[in-house]
């Protein structure tokens, strides 16, 4: 590749999504597809998630993270996309009809030119700043995925007794793995009424090691000047706020936080993409191109996914449309709102503006017995999805044939 | 961890003997060092702690004062009308970052307005330059959407970089000669006569004594308990905490000036408000509290509330994913909590031993006056024992290695610039810090240049790794492994802030793990 040269795809990050975004984009027919990433290897976090899980819907069969990323790492090499891992992409902005990303490498910072890019940055943990953690600030608070890559890949042990704060699917994974390497695990907190994570975490993580589960529960204090020694626990009382007097000291010297995860879109802003603030990811259509023409978006970038599986896909499909989009361009004329009726918090895409088969992904506000999700134009239903139990922390998917472009409503009924 | 082994070098044969010991390695301590290094007098500074700026100096607003709000011929508008007046030629020659961004001390109501005036004349009598009382359309002009019907427009005050203005004092006083104790408490100063006195610290390695002959107790928040061990009793210094919230640099552009309420008159404080650090970061704080422990640098529930609330009054576009960490810093205040307000800086001799020179109530605007204290205590010092300006001082940083000594990120300069760098050290294109965008040659300049302890804290003060939105979550696991590698520190040895706060325990397997950079 020469500098001047136009690429037609450049995808920013290696993590599941980029890897099958890159991928497609070649299978698509794109000739110059750019795969950077800023870490030294391509799988971006799947690297460090040792455990298994991965793979279900994909490939029907389960496997550890490395052995998932494996398989696209392997898809990639059989193709022609070129790959610069140690990179960071640090600006994007438009130029005519073209995008100009400047690229920073060991040695070397340029910018490079583009037909499409493909946002695929993944998201970062929430840290103890944004929950309000209260106390002094020891050493031993660490968030739960910065503590898995300590453990996984550097060959770190962080701590002998930890308290799990938030109950997201990362938090409890850690304290099976810590479990598994002789630490213990305290407690597992949660402020909200309802767990964070996968149902199947709960049970394989925390129930099958006698690990307790606090819902409702908050952290009134953090205590230790120079490392962790201990941490109050205190219910949330009916007002909202935590009643300390009912709390309880444990002892601990370590402290993971699980508390969410936020869609890395820095660099997206600085593109000046619209943003949805309810996903803090990019606004995007049933092809996820965002408000910039050219500019693609998909996985955790996009909005936080329970399953990588499920980001691959949204990848492969970000990957194919920014191929079509690079050899030819056309942004259709109307565009009309997926809107989200009571009780949905939010639906990918958030619009769309031309007919085919799309999958609709969604979450509901808070978690919901016996319901039905009805996708609708009017009042014709295109689909509807039953579920016994729908919590506010699982994906739901939904495909849906668009034959007009007319506004589409979601909504969640009790049944 | 400890690179260096020079604090146990010979202390068994005899006692090291200074001619002035500082007590105290914040921005105060650092500058009386700074300042005394241009002389042939001996120096040793003693800290309690693992670096410089650990205390009250790296935990507050960062504000360099114009002096409208002290005592005309006190010494603290003295001090800060002459700290302001140098402050930029000083960070200049030191590569620390400073703005003089300005501010607007906002009045909502007549009476606020009176108040102005009142600051107006005090200020002008301070010799504050270019005060100007502002009706609302001239403070819009200034700072877009600002409430309030008046304002006294101060030009002269300005932020710095609290942590690096210190490290930079410090940092030019030990290339200059002057000596550092670490990790020294110090628990006893005896006096052997008039002009001698044995210092007794305890240490790493147990107790330790040092001869000097002339003592600066600037140790802030212990600094009566210091003035104790000479039985000089006459000032009380009260704790005083300000919590503070850090808010993402994405909100930099909202605030162009720095906006101040008028004080309130029995308010130790200069109310909660919004400054900004040459970083871009928003900062909403202080709070004030008067507490009982010198050291509770916690973040409290009620406090954070109330700034949470105070922001989204002050910045309607401020969004939850914007707070991105709390901190919390403690005044020495001179002033008992049933009084409130503010009293002078103490700066003496004390009276019986002439050669102990005491600090006490350095509070805001300390930082400012830091070096106008410094040349009034070396004055103080030359009085006792005649001082010598030393013909082979150097002026400016001199460095064996290259190391990188600007006062911004490599990543604030324009891309023509960062690629010079980057020729001229690829390691300036290796980003280990995604947030602020610092790279592996800033950080390993970083922990180079540190001449003591190398901790997690030290090397954030330094190179600003870990203080953007991620906190660290991205590229601390990639500095241990630069310790690691480069430097061949061992994960259990890395310590946060001190050897109290190792980060880890250890390792999982004996060998094993990967650590790429």
């Amino acid at each position: 590749m020469t500098p001047d040269a136009i690429l037609d795809v450049l995808v920013i990050g290696a993590g599941p999504a980029g890897m099958a975004a890159a991928s497609a984009a070649f299978e698509h027919g794109a000739r110059t597809v750019l795969l950077v990433e800023r870490d030294n290897r391509l799988g971006g976090i799947l690297f460090q998630c040792i455990h298994n899980g991965f793979g279900l819907y994909r490939y029907r069969e389960e496997l550890t993270g490395p052995e998932y990323a494996e398989l696209d790492i392997e898809r990639l090499a059989s193709s022609q996309v070129i790959i610069q891992s140690e990179t960071f992409a640090v600006d994007i902005v438009r130029d005519d009809a073209l995008l100009r990303v400047l690229l920073i490498q060991r040695g070397k910072a340029d910018w490079v030119c583009t037909k499409s890019v493909v946002l695929a940055m993944g998201c970062r943990e929430r840290t103890a700043g944004a929950i309000s953690l209260p106390g002094p600030r020891p050493s031993g608070i660490y968030t739960a995925g910065s503590a898995q890559r300590l453990m996984n890949i550097q060959n770190i042990k962080i701590g002998t007794r930890a308290v799990i704060v938030g109950s997201g699917d990362i938090g409890m994974i850690m304290a099976r793995r810590m479990t598994l390497e002789g630490s213990s695990i305290a407690a597992v907190t949660e402020i909200m009424p309802h767990p964070g994570g996968l149902a199947r975490n709960i049970h394989q993580c925390l129930h099958d090691f006698d690990i307790p589960l606090y819902l409702s529960t908050g952290i009134s204090n953090v205590y230790g000047r120079h490392r962790v020694e201990g941490i109050r626990i205190a219910p949330v009382g009916a007002d909202g706020t935590l009643e300390d007097a009912r709390g309880r000291d444990i002892e601990c010297d370590t402290i993971l936080l699980s508390v969410g995860l936020i869609p890395e879109n820095e660099l997206s802003r600085k593109a000046h993409v619209m943003l949805d603030p309810r996903t803090q990811g990019a606004m995007v259509d049933a092809r996820c191109m965002t408000s910039i023409p050219g500019v693609f978006a998909c996985g955790n970038v996009l909005h936080v996914h329970d399953v990588a599986d499920f980001v691959s896909e949204e990848g492969s499909l970000a990957g194919k449309s920014a191929a079509i989009w690079s050899q030819k361009p056309i942004i259709p004329r109307i565009s009309v709102p997926v809107s989200c009726g009571q009780d949905i918090r939010y639906t990918v895409p958030q619009k769309i503006n031309e007919p085919g088969d799309i999958v609709i992904s969604l979450r509901v506000l808070k978690p919901r017995p016996s319901c039905r999700i009805i996708v609708k134009q009017g009042n014709r239903v295109l689909a509807k999805k039953s579920f016994i139990r729908l919590q506010s922390s699982e994906m739901v998917r939904i495909p849906v044939t668009i034959e007009s472009i007319e506004s589409v409503e979601v909504v969640c009924e009790t049944t | 961890m400890y690179l260096f082994t020079y604090a146990s070098v010979g202390y068994t044969r005899f006692m090291e003997n200074f001619d002035i010991a500082i007590i105290g390695a914040g921005v105060v301590g650092s500058a009386i060092a700074r300042e005394l290094s241009k002389t042939t007098a001996r120096v040793v500074v003693f800290e309690q702690h693992a670096d410089v700026a650990f205390g009250i100096s790296g935990r507050n607003s960062g504000v360099v004062h114009s002096g409208i709000h002290y005592k005309p011929g006190s010494l603290r508008a003295r001090l800060d009308v002459a700290g302001n007046a140098g402050m930029e030629k000083l960070c200049r020659d030191l590569y620390v970052p400073f703005e003089r961004l300005g501010k607007l001390t906002v009045a909502f109501d007549q009476s606020q307005t009176m108040e102005l005036e009142r600051l107006k004349e005090q200020g002008d009598a301070n010799g504050v330059p270019g005060l100007d009382l502002l009706e609302s359309s001239q403070m819009r002009t200034l700072q877009p959407g600002i409430a309030g019907i008046k304002a006294l427009h101060s030009p002269t005050t300005g932020i710095v970089n609290p942590m690096m203005l210190t490290i930079a004092l410090a940092e030019h006083a030990y290339q200059n000669g002057v000596s550092w104790k670490f990790l020294h408490t110090v628990e006893s100063i005896t006096t052997e006569n008039h002009n001698s006195f044995i210092i007794g610290c305890s240490t790493l390695d147990g107790f330790r004594s040092y001869k000097a002959s002339i003592v600066v107790n600037c140790a802030a928040l212990h600094a009566n308990k210091i003035a104790a061990m000479t039985a000089f009793n006459e000032h009380t210094v009260y704790p005083c905490r300000g919590e503070y919230y850090v808010l993402d640099k994405r909100l930099k552009d909202e605030l162009n000036i720095l906006v101040y309420p008028v004080p309130s008159a029995h308010s130790g404080g200069l109310g909660i408000h919004l400054t900004k650090t040459t970083e871009g970061n928003i900062l909403i704080g202080p709070s004030n509290e008067y507490i009982d422990d010198p050291d509770d640098e916690s973040s409290t529930r009620p406090v954070m509330e109330i700034l949470k609330n105070e922001g989204n009054e002050l910045l309607p576009s401020l969004q939850t994913s914007d707070f991105i960490r709390s901190f919390a810093g403690i005044r020495p205040k001179l002033t008992p909590p049933e009084k409130g307000g503010y009293s002078d800086f103490v700066i003496t001799s004390q009276p019986d031993l002439p050669n102990i020179i005491h600090l006490l109530g350095i509070e805001s605007p300390g930082l400012t006056s830091a070096p106008a204290i410094a040349e009034m205590v070396t004055g103080l010092i030359d009085n006792r024992l005649p001082l010598k300006l030393k013909r082979e001082w150097k002026p400016s940083f001199h460095d064996n290695d290259e190391l990188y000594r600007r006062a911004y990120p490599a990543s604030h300069y324009p891309l023509a610039e960062r690629q010079e760098m980057i020729e001229a050290n690829p390691d300036f294109g290796s980003i280990i810090c995604r947030c602020e965008e610092i790279s592996k040659a800033e950080i390993v300049s970083a922990i180079k240049r540190m001449f003591g302890p190398i901790t997690i804290i030290g090397i954030k003060n330094r190179s600003r790794i870990s203080t953007g939105r991620c906190q660290g979550g991205f590229c601390i696991p990639r500095i241990v492994s630069i310790l690691h590698n480069e430097f061949g520190i061992q994960s259990k040895d890395i310590w946060l802030k001190g050897p109290d706060s190792p980060l880890f325990e250890g390792t999982l397997r004996q060998s094993g793990g990967y650590h790429d950079t």
